[in-house]
C-alpha cells in the first residue's frame, strides 16, 4: 500500500467523523436553545475553537442560526459539514481502488444528496433534514466499512483517522461545555440545569446510555466519567484511544517496526484506562483535558511522521 | 450529399433484419416504451452512483458528467469477429515491428518504403528511446484500433491509437449495466464475455518486466483525479489489484524505481502509465511537469523498469504515418493486409493537396496530430463559411493535414427522444501485446447521438453502447475450424 493511500484513508476517516460529530453537536445545541434562554452561539463556536473565525466570517452577529450556517454550509470554513464531506469524498475518490463499492457508493450518495440540496434556494434549505441525512449516512458509511473492508493496513488507517478525530471531539465538547456549565470546575450537584447537562450527553448521543449505566439522575462527575473514562461507551475518549492503540498495534505487527507514535498511543490509552474520576477532579478537569488534547494532537503529528503521510 | 448508410440491424437482404440482430429486434418489438424509458433513467442513476464519470475538457474544474449509454447493444456476428480478430492481430504485429525498427536500425527507411524524415522529424519522436531493447520487442502493449463499417463486408481502420488509448472501462461497465438492466436480452443469444480483460491486461503487463528473477511489481501511473479518464485508471488498478500511483508516490534511486509506502520503499518493475510522454520525467522531458518521476527514463535505459506503452509510440499512430501501415504489414510480415485503410490524401503531396483544395465540401480533412474530433473539417456537413475558414488554416500549413473521403459510417438502432432511430457508430477494439496477442471480443462502440452526425467522440456529444460478439450458433452450419469458443489469443 502507498503512503498516499494511507494518508487519504486516514483523512477520509477524520473528515467523515468530523462531519458526523458536528451534525450531532448542532442538533443538541439547537434543542438546548429551544429549551433555555441562554445564548448558545459563543459556546458552540468555542467548541470548534473558532470564535475568531466566526466573528470574521460573513456571518456577522452572534445569532445561533448564522452560526449553524457557518458550521454546516460555509465554504470558507474548512471544517463545515459540507466541506468535510466533500473532502472525505475527494479522499475516497482518489482511493476508489482501495475501498469497497459499498463504502464508495454510500459516501458518494451522501455527497450527491448534499450537492442537490445546496443547488436550490438557500432560504428554503431544510437544514434539519440535511443534518439528519449526514448523521444517518455517516453511520451507513462507517457500517459499510465495518462489514465490507478487508482487515488490512488500509482499514487500520481509516480507523485511526476516525477514532483520533472522535477522541478529540469528545474531549473538546466535554472541556468547553463543562467549563460553561461549571466555571469553577466543581462537580458538586447543586442547582443543576437538567436540560443543559442532558444535552451535553446528547452531543455524543449518550443520554439513554447514561441511564442504563448509572440508573440515577444526572451528576456532573458521572457525566464526565462517562464521556472520558468508560471503555464501553463507543464515543468516550477512553474507547476511542483504545481503538487507536489497537490499530497502531496491528500496524506495528504488520510492519515489524515501532516508533514514537506507538509509544504515545500506548501511553494515552493507559492513562485513560487507569484513571479514576475523583483523581481527575483532584488534578482539575480542565488541566487533565488540556494535557490530553495536547497529547492527542502530538500523536496525530507523530503518526504523520512515522508513516510518511506528510 | 446524403449517402444511404449501412444499417447493422435493418440492411439485410430485401431490407430484412440481419441475422445477428434478430434477438435485439424481437426484444425491441416486445418491450413497451415505458419500460424502456424507465430503464434509461435507471442507467444514468447507476453511472452517477458508481461515480463512472468523465470530466470533459474545458468543463469547470471538478465538473463530472456521465457519457450517455445507449441500451440497445451493437452486435457482431461470430464470423465477422474472426475476420476482425485476424486483421487486428496482424496490424498490431506490424505496428510493433515498425516501432522496434523506428527506434532501431530503421530498415524500412533503407528499403525506401518510408522516408526517414517521416520518423525523425515527427514531433512525437523521442530520441532518448533509440536503441532500447524492450522485453519481447513490444512497444504498443495496449492498442486501440478505431474501425468503421460501411457495408456488409467492408470494414476500414480509421485510426490506430498506440499511445495511451482509453475507453476500455466502458466496455466492462457497459456490459455490467446491460446484464443488470435487460437480463432477458441475454437469454436469447450467447454473448461472449469481456470481464477477463483486466486479468489479460495484468498478464500482459507482467510478461514484459525486465527482471526475470522475482515476481514483478506492476503499478498504474495516473496524472491524478482531475484527469478526464481518472475513473478508468482507478477502475483498472482496482480490477487488477495493483497500486494506482501518482508521480509523487514514486522516486528513483540508483536507477531503480521505488514507491513510497508506510513500510518503506518498495521496488517497481513495470509502470502502466496513463501519463503522456512529455510529462513522464522532468529531467528528460518537460522540466515543468509535476506528473512524472525524476530519473524515470534513466531507470528505463538501465533496464530496471519497463514503461507501458513505450515512449515515442506517437511516431506510429499519427495520421500521416497511418498511410504507410499497409506497407508495414507487407514489409515486416510478408503478408497482405487484412484490414483496409481509408484512402487518404496527404496534403504535403502536391497532387493530393490540389485535389483536396478542390473538393473540400465533399471530404473530411484532419490535423495530423489532432484527436478527440477537434481540428477537423467534415465537408458535407459544414457551412460555406466554415469551409473557407478551414481553407485558410490548411493553406497556412498543408503538411499538417490529411484528407479522406466522407465515409458513410454504419448505423445502429439507438434510443433518442423520438424513439428508436439509426445513429452512426464506430468500434474500438483493444489489442493486448505481451508474450502473445490477446483481444477481448468486441470493444468500445461509440455512437454519434446527433442525427446525421459522424463525430462519435465523447467530448463532442457521443455516447457508447454495449458491444456483443455472438458465440457461433450450434444450429448454424459449422465453421471451417469447427471451434465453439472464441480464440482470444495467438502467438506473435
Amino acid at each position: 500500500m502507498l503512503s498516499s493511500t494511507a494518508k487519504n484513508l486516514y483523512w477520509m476517516g477524520r473528515y467523515l467523523q468530523r462531519a458526523k460529530s458536528t451534525a450531532r453537536l448542532i442538533e443538541a445545541t439547537q434543542r438546548m436553545a429551544l429549551q433555555s434562554r441562554g445564548e448558545e452561539a459563543a459556546g458552540v463556536a468555542a467548541i470548534f475553537g473558532m470564535e475568531d473565525e466566526f466573528r470574521q466570517s460573513q456571518a456577522q452577529g452572534k445569532r445561533l442560526a448564522s452560526l449553524i450556517d457557518f458550521l454546516v454550509l460555509d465554504e470558507h470554513n474548512p471544517s463545515s459539514i459540507v466541506n468535510s464531506i466533500s473532502a472525505a469524498r475527494r479522499n475516497a475518490r482518489e482511493e476508489r481502488n482501495n475501498i469497497t463499492v459499498d463504502v464508495w457508493e454510500s459516501l458518494n450518495s451522501l455527497w450527491l444528496e448534499l450537492s442537490a440540496r445546496l443547488r436550490g434556494n438557500r432560504a428554503n434549505l431544510d437544514r434539519g433534514a440535511l443534518i439528519e441525512s449526514v448523521k444517518k449516512q455517516a453511520v451507513m458509511i462507517f457500517g459499510a466499512a465495518q462489514v465490507t473492508l478487508l482487515r488490512d493496513e488500509a482499514n487500520n488507517f481509516l480507523q485511526l483517522g476516525a477514532f483520533l478525530e472522535r477522541a478529540d471531539n469528545t474531549g473538546r465538547i466535554l472541556d468547553v461545555k463543562f467549563h460553561l456549565l461549571r466555571p469553577d470546575g466543581d462537580p458538586g450537584a447543586e442547582g443543576l440545569d437538567y436540560f443543559a447537562w442532558s444535552e451535553l450527553l446528547a452531543c455524543i448521543g449518550a443520554v439513554r446510555t447514561y441511564r442504563r449505566i448509572y440508573r440515577s439522575s444526572l451528576h456532573p462527575k458521572k457525566v464526565a466519567e462517562l464521556m472520558m473514562l468508560r471503555r464501553d461507551v463507543p464515543r468516550s475518549v477512553h474507547h476511542c484511544l483504545w481503538m487507536v492503540d489497537l490499530n497502531m498495534r496491528e500496524l506495528a505487527e504488520a510492519y515489524g517496526t515501532r516508533g514514537e507514535a506507538d509509544r504515545l498511543a500506548g501511553e494515552l490509552h493507559a492513562r485513560l484506562r487507569y484513571a479514576r474520576i475523583d483523581q481527575v477532579f483532584d488534578i482539575g478537569l480542565a488541566k487533565f483535558l488540556g494535557e490530553l488534547r495536547g497529547d492527542i494532537g502530538t500523536l496525530s503529528n507523530e503518526i504523520g511522521r512515522q508513516f510518511l503521510l506528510d | 450529399m446524403a449517402i444511404k448508410a449501412f444499417d447493422e440491424m435493418n440492411s439485410g437482404t430485401d431490407g430484412s433484419v440481419r441475422v445477428p440482430y434478430r434477438g435485439v429486434a424481437d426484444w425491441l418489438a416486445r418491450t413497451s416504451p415505458e419500460r424502456v424509458a424507465a430503464t434509461r433513467a435507471e442507467v444514468d442513476l447507476f453511472y452517477r452512483r458508481h461515480g463512472i464519470t468523465f470530466g470533459a475538457y474545458g468543463a469547470a474544474e471538478g465538473a463530472e458528467t456521465t457519457i450517455p449509454f445507449d441500451i440497445i447493444p451493437r452486435v457482431i456476428a461470430w464470423d465477422e469477429w474472426q475476420f476482425l480478430h485476424k486483421g487486428l492481430s496482424q496490424r498490431v504485429r506490424a505496428l510493433n515491428a515498425f516501432l522496434s525498427d523506428a527506434y532501431g536500425q530503421r530498415e524500412i527507411c533503407r528499403a525506401g518504403i518510408i522516408p526517414e524524415e517521416q520518423i525523425l522529424m515527427n514531433g512525437e519522436f523521442v530520441a532518448m528511446a533509440q536503441g532500447l531493447q524492450l522485453p519481447g520487442g513490444v512497444h504498443a502493449h495496449i492498442a486501440g484500433i478505431d474501425l468503421v463499417r460501411v457495408g456488409e463486408k467492408d470494414f476500414y481502420v480509421l485510426e490506430d491509437n498506440v499511445r495511451t488509448p482509453s475507453g476500455v472501462s466502458y466496455v466492462l461497465e457497459n456490459r455490467e449495466v446491460m446484464m443488470r438492466l435487460a437480463p432477458e436480452l441475454f437469454a436469447a443469444k450467447s454473448v461472449l464475455p469481456v470481464a477477463d480483460y483486466s486479468e489479460e491486461l495484468l498478464a500482459t503487463l507482467r510478461s514484459v518486466s525486465f527482471s526475470d528473477g522475482h515476481e514483478p511489481n506492476v503499478v498504474l501511473l495516473t496524472p491524478g483525479h482531475y484527469n478526464s479518464a481518472y475513473f478508468e485508471h482507478a477502475f483498472l488498478a482496482d480490477e487488477m489489484g495493483i497500486e494506482l500511483v501518482k508521480g509523487s508516490d514514486l522516486f528513483v534511486d540508483e536507477s531503480r524505481v521505488f514507491m513510497r509506502t508506510p513500510r518503506g520503499p518498495q521496488r517497481v518493475d513495470v509502470i502502466y502509465r496513463r501519463v503522456d510522454d512529455a510529462f513522464l520525467d522532468p529531467l528528460a522531458m518537460r522540466p515543468d511537469s509535476f506528473l512524472g518521476v525524476a530519473g524515470l527514463l534513466g531507470a528505463l535505459r538501465a533496464g530496471r523498469v519497463n514503461i507501458v506503452n513505450a515512449l515515442g509510440n506517437g511516431v506510429a499512430d499519427d495520421k500521416s504515418t497511418y498511410t504507410y501501415v499497409p506497407e508495414m504489414v507487407r514489409f515486416y510480415l510478408g503478408e497482405e493486409p487484412i484490414l483496409q485503410n481509408v484512402p487518404t490524401w496527404r496534403c504535403d503531396r502536391a497532387d493530393d493537396y490540389k485535389y483536396v483544395l478542390e473538393h473540400l465540401s465533399e471530404i473530411v480533412v484532419k490535423e495530423i496530430h489532432g484527436s478527440g474530433g477537434k481540428g477537423m473539417l467534415v465537408g458535407p456537413t459544414s457551412s460555406k463559411a466554415e469551409i473557407e475558414e478551414f481553407r485558410t488554416l490548411l493553406k497556412a500549413r498543408p503538411d499538417n493535414y490529411i484528407a479522406q473521403p466522407t465515409l458513410s459510417l454504419s448505423t445502429c438502432p439507438t434510443f433518442v427522444n423520438q424513439g428508436v432511430a439509426p445513429r452512426h457508430v464506430d468500434l474500438r477494439p483493444f489489442v493486448l501485446s505481451g508474450k502473445k496477442i490477446t483481444i477481448v471480443p468486441g470493444g468500445l462502440t461509440r455512437v454519434a447521438l446527433k442525427e446525421g452526425s459522424l463525430v462519435v467522440n465523447s467530448s463532442q456529444g457521443g455516447g457508447t453502447k454495449d458491444t456483443w460478439v455472438l458465440a457461433p450458433d450450434p444450429s448454424d452450419p459449422p465453421h471451417s475450424n469447427g471451434e465453439v469458443s472464441a480464440p482470444r489469443t495467438e502467438g506473435s
